[in-house]
């Protein structure tokens, strides 16, 4: 997935070193490969590969991970940019 | 469905592990956009093969199209096939939205009475379904354990056998995979469709000349325009994606737009050049927001990412679809 990029430095995607206990959910769930993990604590290979999803922040047991997750999709970011009476959720 | 399986918690369905003429016309229209969002399975326990109380459990959405995947990709197998109710979603989505979580698959387990017909406690569950699942919970919930399989089901009979491995873990945009929305795009952009060519067509009847010739042609460049747009945005974009010079899709719908709107000349000589110059735009435009509509297709873009092109790149879409407008109804004065 190299060959596919957006933009760079835009992902919330933050990573605390201290609280890692090193169990590599994230590296197992992450489907863009960013996290590893060396000598017993994960490491952050590819930032600028996240897309937000989320799955590691979710399955991390010492929020160690914290990302904003969300849909990047054009249609649903006009939808949360509109009062919520003229919303009509798309998939 | 091809017959039921007797264990402790009842008769369980066996399902079929080859697409019968009806799957695939399923297949199709769902490919399509024509019935997508009801296309659904019950949710349930299901045996592929002649699974017993060893046999491991793989658990799916209720989408057809997914599960049709999934118990394809097992033909020839005995596998425990546990369908969670997502709605008629896929994983992906229902793990970002909700509907494909811990809750709802201790739900499934405990309906099942999964723990009556397996003796082991572990659920392989689809990768992309961690941004919805957190696997401790689950754990807490039902008792039983989740281990992440890989992204596609195609690879499952793989790590079934040898575990798993970097490749299955990691998502693709294949030129096939892109290819395969292209249908629906093109469907559900039906709106878009109708509303330019209507919007074309009041255009159209503005300025001097009324005769039916005169409108008919302005309606037909506008239409083409129209066209033109929807087959940089929606087709090529999607196929010539990795081979864009830049990363920004609306630059590169714009490209693409332009690339074809440079045909519309050759097409209508006769017109003004004003009247070409708004219906390229329009092609332009058009093909621009397509392309950033496609973000939602992709497994790469980040919603920070969309609504930072989305804030810079939708100002400029608009202001050109009104001067598109502009330039043509001042083509029909000339």
């Amino acid at each position: 997935m190299k060959t596919f990029r957006h933009l760079e430095n835009v992902a919330t995607l933050a990573y605390d070193k201290d609280k890692c206990v090193g169990c590599g959910l994230c590296a197992t769930v992450c489907p863009h490969r960013i996290f590893a993990v060396q000598n017993g604590k994960a490491e952050v290979l590819d930032r600028e590969a996240c897309m937000e999803c989320g799955a590691c922040a979710l399955n991390c047991p010492t929020d160690a991970i914290t990302v904003t997750p969300g849909v990047g999709c054009a249609e649903y970011i006009i939808q949360t940019w509109l009062p919520e009476k003229f919303r009509t959720w798309c998939c | 469905m091809d017959g039921f399986l007797p264990t402790a918690a009842g008769r369980i369905p066996r399902v079929r592990t080859s697409p019968t003429a009806w799957d695939r016309l399923g297949t199709c229209r769902a490919r399509l956009g024509l019935d997508r969002n009801n296309y659904t399975v019950n949710p349930g326990l299901y045996a592929i093969g002649q699974p017993g109380p060893e046999t491991p459990v793989v658990v799916t959405a209720n989408y057809k199209l997914t599960f049709d995947t999934v118990r394809f990709a097992l033909a020839g197998r005995d596998i425990w096939l546990l369908v969670t109710d997502t709605r008629g979603i896929n994983i992906w989505c229902a793990g970002g939205k909700g509907s494909f979580s811990a809750a709802g698959i201790s739900e499934q387990v405990r309906k099942t009475g999964l723990e009556r017909i397996v003796s082991h406690r572990r659920l392989i569950l689809p990768q992309l379904g961690a941004n919805g699942v957190r696997a401790r919970d689950l754990r807490k919930a039902c008792g039983f354990e989740a281990v992440f399989g890989p992204v596609r089901a195609e690879d499952l009979p793989r790590y079934l056998d040898r575990g798993e491995d970097e490749a299955m873990r990691s998502v693709t945009f294949s030129l096939k995979e892109r290819a395969e929305v292209i249908p629906v795009e093109l469907v559900l952009g039906w709106k878009i469709i109708v509303a330019s060519f209507l919007v074309a067509a009041v255009l159209s009847l503005l300025g001097p000349d009324f005769s039916v010739q005169a409108v008919w042609q302005r309606w037909t460049l506008a239409a083409s325009a129209t066209g033109l747009g929807l087959a940089a945005g929606a087709v090529f974009f999607p196929l010539l994606l990795p081979a864009l010079r830049t990363r920004l899709f609306s630059l590169g719908g714009a490209g693409l737009g332009l690339a074809l709107a440079v045909l519309l000349p050759a097409i209508f000589p006769e017109q003004s050049g004003v009247q070409l110059l708004g219906a390229g735009l329009w092609t332009v435009v058009m093909s621009s927001w397509l392309g950033l509509n496609f973000t939602g297709s992709t497994p790469y873009t980040s919603p920070s990412g969309v609504e930072k092109e989305m804030r810079k790149a939708i100002p400029l879409q608009a202001a050109g679809t009104l001067l598109a407008a502009i330039l043509f109804v001042i083509g029909n004065f000339t």
